[in-house]
């Protein structure tokens, strides 16, 4: 038996554009929206025989409707992959497709599978979050955790509580900074994004862009904007990432089996964890797992060239930011923006986060290694780490 | 001046289809799309259909793609699973006058031509189904995508009694050569009615590019950017000119063959694509007005209609059904008699209820024998693709065979296909009864016999019920369900309950000789025979009800039959119903005739043989064709006339739709009535027309 370990690589990363909840996609199946993106995946990829496909792992949050039924499987036989390619469902909340990859990734790693499809979707217009949740009583009866933890509005609001540092301010001007790089980026961005049809009462349109970026944002035009989550409190519509509909898929391989296939490499893996913190500030989740990945990996904060944080809260950023000693403004962290501009549906963003990556690494040859990170619901964070294929030695 | 959408007076029950108008900037088009969406609000299952008001909002969203600036192509599609389908047929009677019908052509040919004089390239993504006025809509854009999957494609006009008169008839052979436009426009049509599938349009050089449903709309457009941008250049297949006069003729020879020209659609339809050849696409366009108005201001479209709707909406509720609530679930069924009709029967009951199936007969050889026969036609299906290796095995797994009755102890429902003689049948019923739960429905599938008389030795009669069947069982669409007194509702709800899943059209008969079908078409030979045997030779005799264009000849229609049954019948319809159904010497000496009577070389076709003439005695009064034409007619007129006396069934209509679904009588007689009725030979024999 050959027990060694195998590289695991990145080869290509797509997503359908994201909508804003109830606008653009809310006449759309979620299932469409995930199908759609592999389809895309692979006619971009027609050297990969889609027979090889071990495996379709495919998240979402909330697994009822357009998004149960095992979508891994279904989404798998409506994209028109061979009926002896198998898949399954995954959640890890908003690390649901970070998950997919991560899984598949072990599996190949381990010489279980050779290639695999990962990735997620979420229509919160079809499910917004929490939707037919149950929370056992004994949360409450047993004071396991704030009621409060439930509502992620809440926990950044916490945020800003624990570390007084992380100012309004702070978090406005972060926002102002993601929207103007995404719309700096819109054209780069566009390369990784599928079309999708959308059909409401007025007929077809087929979508080609983002629906929810803001270009001009401002900090004026921040300043006064509504504290859902708190009277008089800090986090905004402005400073969070917006409810989104959209979905995400990559392929991940086994190194010697994309050379064989001619497949390229975007990035290479070079390890990932995840870690638990406390629900009611589930916004710093990233920070230790980003620890301990790297701990892992024997590296360090100062051998990361570039960063894809999950923006779901600009205060929740500027946390991990604060703990690794990184600026605010620091150009190797979101250099196209993040969830604040484009949004964040839920379980897809995981492989957008990767996507992204992939496009700086071939951008960035200087940069040896990258991290992909971001928060969980219920306090969880989740990191992988990446090495830069192109990288030719630093500057 | 000719009529634009505009121009036409609102049509007050349209469901109108909108065209909704979205524009966008798709990477690198460098400038606007414009996609025009059909849709009439409704899910699939009532697809869009163009009245007055639909053309009225396409006519104003091509106004408001004009009034935008940078618009760089203009692409049509449906709501989901449906393009467009057609014409409005709820609309058509309303066209009371000739002009009525010239501006709905009219204005049909303006705004379709917008698409094709467009300066901006012009798509249609036919997405799904998309008939007659919708296919020709696809045909005006200067490209078309189609998805692979799409159902109900095609030019069906003349079916209905009218031709493709918004284009088609002139752009679709210039399109794809006058071979294939023959086909599509008349072979399809006349051949029950045929479509076309999405993946049917690209190698038939209809469609420019297919791609799948998941992503159609998609993919289309990213597909028309390239065209519109030159990136792709569509190249379609040189056409054959001088192809036009031999496929005409052989076109025509054909129409005439199989209708004896008596479908006036099916004629003009092919006037006007030999026109094509060497017409402007003008002249065209006012041939088909003309040819358009002519044929929905004349008689054999309104019986078309007349037809459609029968089939439409009689077809699916039949008259006299109990309510479907009250019909018994169906777990298994027994077949008695493992010959021929009773083998087709199990097959079918199998398909389509998906229930065990057991026939039986006298020993274990017929019942095996039986057997093997469904297995072979379960091979035949799976070999042809028709059912999956998975459903195969299923189907060979439910149909089973015995020569011991026992096995139908457990089944819900049992039906005879055994000899048609009433004793036989009797015997056959008493035995299962006593085998049978008291509830088990006992359907017999006689042709004929009285189901009365069946059920008089049962302890359960209420249970009996006729269910007859048509042969070929799983082609012909028709099943007549008979009640007698007895019968009570369950039983009766649960056979029609079964037709329907079945996928039969049910048309209820009382406990008559014959019932409805068998009776016409009996009385009908039995004119035949009778102006024969009275001297009219038989090429006379058989040559006499070609103007209706019906399916069959008389003498190829006994061929069919098997002179032996049309003997059997002849001398049952004589012994119930008397002297209008005459004990035909000439039939019977045929029927017990030792040497073949009909040609082999002429299968099919009713050719006698030399020594079958020369058996054949002729009277000393023979009759011209058109005579003997009248006297079937008059016989059938008389016939039907006693049938609704009797009560065979509510009314003429249910004649009609019987003999359109079991005979195959054409939509331009509207079956059989409406023809009596616009001849005036039903006022003639029977003082007032059929139609209430």
């Amino acid at each position: 038996m050959n027990d060694t370990i195998r590289d695991v690589v990145f080869v290509d990363g797509v997503r359908t554009p994201f909508g804003k909840a109830g606008k653009l996609f809310e006449d759309t199946r979620a299932d469409d929206l995930i199908i759609r993106a592999i389809r895309s995946l692979l006619r971009r990829n027609p050297g990969l025989p889609p027979e090889r496909v071990d495996e379709v792992a495919l998240a979402a949050t909330t697994q009822i409707g357009d998004q149960g039924l095992t979508l891994g499987r279904t989404a798998a036989l409506l994209a028109g992959l061979p009926r002896s390619v198998p898949g399954y469902s995954i959640d890890r909340m908003c690390a649901g497709a970070m998950t997919a990859v991560t899984s598949v990734a072990s599996a190949i790693a381990s010489r279980q599978y050779d290639i695999a499809i990962a990735g997620g979707v979420e229509s919160m217009s079809n499910h917004p979050m929490g939707e037919g949740a149950d929370p056992n009583p004994r949360i409450v009866a047993e004071r396991l955790v704030d009621p409060d933890a439930l509502q992620m509005g809440v926990t950044a609001e916490n945020l800003h509580d624990l570390y007084p540092q992380l100012t309004k301010e702070r978090a406005d001007a972060y926002a102002v900074q993601t929207q103007a790089r995404y719309a700096a980026a819109v054209d780069k961005l566009s390369a990784d994004i599928t079309t999708m049809a959308a059909r409401s009462d007025e007929g077809w349109t087929v979508a080609t862009g983002d629906e929810l970026p803001r270009p001009g944002t401002t900090m004026e035009g921040l300043a006064n904007l509504r504290t859902p989550f708190r009277p008089h409190g800090r986090v905004t519509a402005g400073t969070s990432s917006p409810n989104t509909d959209g979905a995400t898929a990559c392929i991940i391989a086994d190194a010697e089996t994309a050379a064989e296939l001619g497949l390229p490499i975007a990035m290479k893996m070079v390890g990932f964890a995840f870690a638990g913190v406390d629900p009611e500030t589930m916004g710093v989740g990233p920070i230790p797992s980003t620890e301990k990945a790297l701990a892992r990996a024997g590296l360090t904060i100062d051998d990361i060239g570039l960063f894809e944080l999950n923006e779901a809260f600009a205060v929740q950023v500027l946390a991990f930011l604060d703990h690794f000693k990184i600026a605010d403004d620091d150009p190797r962290v979101n250099p196209w923006g993040g969830a604040i501009a484009m949004g964040h549906p839920l379980a897809s963003s995981g492989v957008r986060l990767m996507t992204q990556l992939a496009r700086h690494f071939a951008e960035r040859p200087e940069v040896r290694y990258g991290v992909t990170a971001m928060c969980v619901g219920l306090g969880q964070g989740g990191t992988v780490i990446w090495e830069n294929p192109n990288f030719k030695g630093a500057n | 001046m000719s009529a634009t959408p505009l121009d036409l007076p609102d049509f007050e029950e349209e469901v109108v289809t909108e065209s909704y108008v979205r524009f966008l900037e798709p990477r690198g088009l460098g400038g606007k799309a414009a996609i025009i969406t059909l849709d009439n609000g409704f899910d699939h299952t009532k697809p869009s259909s163009f009245g007055p008001g639909g053309l009225k909002s396409l006519w104003r969203a091509i106004d408001a793609v004009e009034a935008e600036d940078g618009v760089k192509l203009i692409a049509v599609t449906g709501k989901p699973f449906i393009f467009l389908a057609g014409a409005d047929i709820k609309l058509m009677p309303s066209l009371e006058t000739r002009e009525q019908g010239l501006a709905l052509a009219q204005a049909g040919h303006a705004l379709y031509k917008r698409l094709k004089d467009s300066a901006v390239p012009t798509f249609a993504f036919v997405n799904g189904t998309a008939l007659g006025g919708g296919f020709e809509l696809a045909l005006h854009c200067h490209y078309r995508t189609v998805s692979t999957t799409a159902l109900g494609l095609g030019l069906p006009e003349v079916s209905i009694g009218l031709i493709p008169g918004w284009g088609g008839s002139q752009i679709l052979p210039n399109l794809i050569g006058i071979e294939k436009a023959a086909q599509v426009v008349v072979g399809n049509p006349l051949n029950q009615n045929k479509m076309l599938k999405g993946a049917d349009l690209v190698p038939l050089g209809i469609a420019d590019a297919e791609f799948e449903a998941a992503d159609f709309i998609e993919e289309s457009l990213d597909w028309a950017v390239k065209v519109a941008t030159g990136q792709i250049t569509v190249e379609r297949a040189e056409i054959d000119r001088d192809a036009w006069p031999l496929v005409i003729a052989g076109a025509r020879k054909l129409v005439d063959e199989r209708v004896h020209n008596a479908s006036a659609a099916a004629v003009r339809a092919l006037d006007l694509l030999e026109l094509a050849q060497h017409a402007t696409f003008e002249e065209g366009s006012l041939a088909e007005d003309e040819a358009l108005a002519d044929l929905e201001a004349g008689p054999q479209f309104q019986s078309s209609i007349y037809a459609f709707n029968l089939v439409r909406s009689l077809g699916k509720r039949p008259e006299g059904a109990p309510s479907p609530g009250l019909a018994k679930e169906v777990r298994k069924v027994g077949v008695v008699g493992a010959g021929l009709m009773a083998g087709q029967i199990a097959l079918m009951f199998a398909r389509r209820l998906e229930v065990p199936v057991v026939m039986t007969d006298l020993d274990e050889e017929r019942a095996q024998k039986g057997l093997a026969y469904v297995r072979a036609e379960i091979d035949k299906l799976e070999a042809k693709g028709r059912t999956s290796k998975l459903k195969a095995a299923k189907l060979r797994a439910l149909v089973t065979a015995s020569s011991d009755k026992s096995v139908y102890a457990d089944c819900d429902l049992v039906i005879e296909a055994v000899f048609e003689e009433l004793g036989v049948k009797q015997a056959v019923f008493a035995e299962v009864e006593s085998i049978v739960s008291d509830e088990a429905l006992l359907v017999t599938n006689t042709s004929g016999l009285s189901v009365t008389a069946m059920a008089s030795g049962l302890k359960h009669p209420e249970r009996l019920v006729g269910m007859h069947f048509f042969n070929p069982v799983a082609v012909m669409p028709l099943v007549e369900v008979i009640a007698t007194e007895s019968t009570d509702k369950e039983t009766l709800a649960t056979a029609y309950a079964v037709a329907k899943k079945l996928k039969k059209t049910a048309v209820g008969s009382a406990d008559r000789p014959a019932f409805i079908v068998n009776r016409l078409l009996g009385r009908m030979l039995a004119e035949v025979t009778g102006a024969v045997d009275a001297g009219t030779p038989v090429e006379v005799a058989d040559v006499s009800l070609d103007a209706l264009g019906l399916p069959m000849r008389p003498f190829a229609l006994l061929e069919l039959v098997g002179l032996q049954v049309a003997w059997h019948l002849c001398q049952h319809l004589n012994e119930d119903l008397g002297p209008r159904f005459p004990a035909s010497e000439n039939l019977r000496r045929m029927a017990e005739a030792d040497f073949p009577v009909f040609d082999a070389a002429a299968k099919g076709k009713g050719k006698l043989t030399e020594e079958a003439k020369a058996v054949i005695a002729l009277g000393d009064s023979p009759s011209t064709a058109d005579e003997v034409g009248q006297r079937i007619l008059r016989g059938l007129t008389e016939e039907i006339g006693l049938m609704l006396d009797e009560g065979v069934v509510p009314s003429a209509k249910q004649i009609d739709l019987a003999m359109i679904l079991g005979a195959g009588f054409p939509f331009w007689l509207g079956g059989l009535t409406p023809y009596l009725d616009r001849e005036g030979i039903s006022t003639d024999v029977t003082g007032k027309p059929f139609a209430e």
